[in-house]
């Protein structure tokens, strides 16, 4: 399932951090984090995708602490 | 401005304010005792440092906790903890607190760009009204809709899917998709185009198009994912941004412990250190680079052209050559009556009159053109043409028509068919036309000239482009050679491959790709039918027409919203502008930093330089790139 929530992340060079991080979490296929349009996109199993999702913000929480998803 | 940068502004404010006020006080000396005591100097400028700063302090701390340790804020609280060691205390605070000007300018900066570019995609349909079997209608997100649902659009809505209207009748205003202000008419049994605003009648209409299939969300996502293909000089800046703050941190950690052992000078070592740091942040760079280039996207989206990401545009800016599709791209894709010359002693309006009579059932473009031409002369008079008088017509392949009417045999063909029929004609002579003889009963009454006409301001647009460092334009048609060089000569365009199948296109393009001098790159320019192969293999793919074939608007990297070719002349010039002022930046901010690196290693170069190396860097290159949002919307 892939799913977009408006996002707010502070600068570019933290987008891509977040994005990576939120990469390497378990059973996410692709992330992406749009600094300009202030989009975090998710793509991630079916069965466990609201889970991922609150992992996903935790981890770009941990890196930019003003990182935050409007679900 | 968002409440957050609001708020963020007013403290920036007030600590500006409180350090203006301690720096005078100190400087003029009007209150000796409370500045002779070290301490207290420290407690005051702590004042504006931790106002400013503490968001900063709060996430250097995270950042420590996590590994972060490379981030600007670890670096800012490094530099700005070293000059309060090394004694310079408004330094430090003046530091801390240009840099979150700095910070606050680029969200102010990128918030301002995406409002003008969220602003043009205020397309987006927020719910479409289901007609349920029982005749009820529910509200539902377009995102719910499903291929063959039946929605109710009521006047003003905008029209959440891609459909075909079962009933009812009204305009549909397509501006905000194509900058074309005259409204469609929508009737049963047309397609309607999702992002488009009904006019005054209701309509029904059968989804064809899930939502995120439909136009509205592919142009949306399309503009979403051009700031996402970076260009090279975006990619260039990211990798040196990866080098170059560890560098720099190595530096300053050299600069502190080398020199500091050798002479003993801790101090002065450690604060020359410290304006390293200040240095450190990429920031200026990391920005202003895809910002410009955001800025550009946004700056054309305004002028009706979508460009697909940014490298395209830096693409577009290098461009040397363009291959174009004449027929519907340079020219308008329809036939029409351009000239009429008729025999001695016959009106204008009795050639056409005669040649309509006979043309009249027939649905050929050609015969098409010469009705509309006869329509138009009538145009106020009573008189209709009935097609009711037309009593026999014989087709002659290849060379015109026979009709008999009011009974008269009308004849109209080329020279052979005049030859037929024994009319004594005058032979015209005009490569670019179609010509029509007519005859009335072996009588020659004239001939019609026809002619897909050139749009009008395909000349001008060739020549802007040209401006604009073009430096070869080809054109490309499947028509015969001689109405393509014709044609090819009033446009001025430099070389014309004609009679051409759609297959050879392509390889004619893959010809030109392989045969370009020098480093520029080629483009593209197709209305969309059959073009998508040539679209994909040129460097810069441009389809014409947002209602064009979905096909092209895919395979295309440029989508000129309507069929005004204008908009590529425009579209270019600011690919220049933005590739020139990323450049520009870029130039500015690494000479800059350099320079301040040196000069800071031998302690010329002050804190207050280093800030200005950093900040007043990043803000003016961010003015610089907000520049491109200036050029002004032709929509």
């Amino acid at each position: 399932m892939k799913k977009k929530f408006k996002c707010e992340i502070d600068c570019a060079n933290c987008a891509a951090k977040v994005e990576d991080a939120v990469r390497k979490i378990e059973g996410v296929t692709d992330a992406k984090v749009n600094f300009m349009m202030q989009k975090f996109t998710l793509e991630a199993d079916d069965a466990s995708f609201d889970e991922i999702l609150q992992k996903a913000i935790a981890a770009g929480k941990k890196i930019e602490p003003d990182f935050s998803v409007e679900i | 401005m968002s409440g957050k940068l609001k708020k963020e502004g007013k403290r920036i404010l007030c600590a500006i304010v409180i350090l203006a006020v301690l720096m005078i006080t100190e400087k003029t000396g009007a209150v000796p005792a409370v500045f002779e005591n070290r301490i207290l100097t420290l407690v005051l400028y702590l004042i504006p440092y931790l106002i400013a700063g503490a968001d900063v302090l709060k996430n250097a701390v995270l950042g420590i906790m996590h590994g972060q340790m490379m981030d600007e804020s670890f670096l800012m609280t490094i530099a700005t903890i070293g000059a309060f060691i090394t004694g310079e205390y408004e330094e430090a605070a003046a530091v801390m607190l240009f840099y979150q000007v700095g910070e606050w300018f680029q969200s102010y900066a990128v918030g301002k760009s995406r409002g003008s570019i969220t602003e043009l995609m205020n397309i987006a349909p927020e719910s479409a009204n289901l007609e349920h079997e029982d005749g009820s209608i529910e509200e539902i997100d377009p995102d719910d809709v499903e291929i063959g649902n039946i929605l109710v659009i009521r006047p003003g809505e905008k029209i959440p899917v891609d459909g075909e209207v079962l009933t009812g009748e009204s305009l549909v205003n397509t501006a905000a998709l194509t900058g074309e202000s005259v409204p469609r008419t929508a009737r049963p049994g047309s397609q309607v185009i999702s992002g488009c605003v009904n006019g005054e009648g209701l309509l029904r209409i059968r989804a064809l198009k899930a939502y995120e299939d439909s136009t509205v969300s592919r142009i949306l996502e399309m503009v979403e994912e051009a700031s996402e293909k970076k260009s090279k000089t975006e990619a260039f800046i990211t990798r040196f941004a990866r080098y170059y703050t560890p560098a720099v941190v190595f530096g300053a950690l050299a600069l502190a412990i080398i020199p500091s052992i050798v002479t003993g000078e801790w101090m002065t070592w450690i604060y020359r250190a410290c304006t390293f740091l200040v240095i450190s942040c990429p920031c200026a760079l990391v920005i202003s680079v895809p910002l410009a280039f955001f800025g550009g996207i946004g700056a054309a989206s305004k002028n009706g052209a979508l460009v697909k990401g940014s490298n395209y545009l830096e693409l577009l800016a290098s461009l040397e050559t363009v291959v174009s599709d004449k027929t519907g791209t340079l020219t308008e894709g329809s036939f029409r009556v351009t000239e009429v010359i008729p025999a001695a002693g016959v009106s204008e309006e009795e050639v056409l009159r005669a040649a309509a009579a006979a043309e009249g059932l027939s649905t050929h473009p050609i015969a098409k053109s010469i009705c509309e031409a006869f329509a138009k002369t009538q145009e106020g008079k009573a008189e209709e043409l009935s097609e009711e008088r037309i009593t026999d017509t014989d087709n002659y392949a290849g060379e015109g028509l026979t009709a008999v009417v009011g009974g008269k045999t009308i004849a109209v063909g080329n020279g052979r068919l005049m030859e037929r029929f024994g009319a004594a004609y005058t032979p015209v002579e005009d490569a670019a036309s179609t010509i029509c003889y007519v005859a009335e009963d072996g009588r020659y009454l004239g001939a019609v000239l026809i002619s897909d006409t050139i749009k009008k301001d395909t000349k001008a647009v060739i020549a802007a482009m040209k401006e604009q460092g073009v430096k070869n334009f080809v054109m490309l048609t499947g028509d015969h050679r001689g109405v393509a060089e014709a044609v090819g000569r009033e446009i001025g365009v430099d070389k014309v491959y004609a009679e051409l199948l759609p297959q050879d296109k392509v390889a004619r393009v893959e010809e030109l790709l392989k045969g370009g001098e020098g480093s520029g790159a080629t483009a593209f320019i197709g209305d969309g039918i059959n073009d998508a192969p040539v679209l994909m293999r040129a460097d810069v793919g441009i389809a014409m027409g947002m209602m064009g074939s979905d096909a092209a608007i895919e395979a295309a990297d440029l989508v000129i919203m309507d069929d005004d070719l204008s908009r590529i002349p425009k579209v270019m010039k600011i690919a220049r502008k933005t590739v020139g002022i990323s450049k520009q930046n870029i130039v500015f901010a690494l000479a800059v930093k350099a320079l301040i690196l040196v000069l800071g290693a031998f302690g010329i170069a002050n804190m207050w330089a280093a800030v200005f190396a950093d900040v007043g860097v990043a803000v003016l290159c961010i003015l610089n790139a907000m520049r491109l949002l200036a050029v002004k919307s032709t929509i």
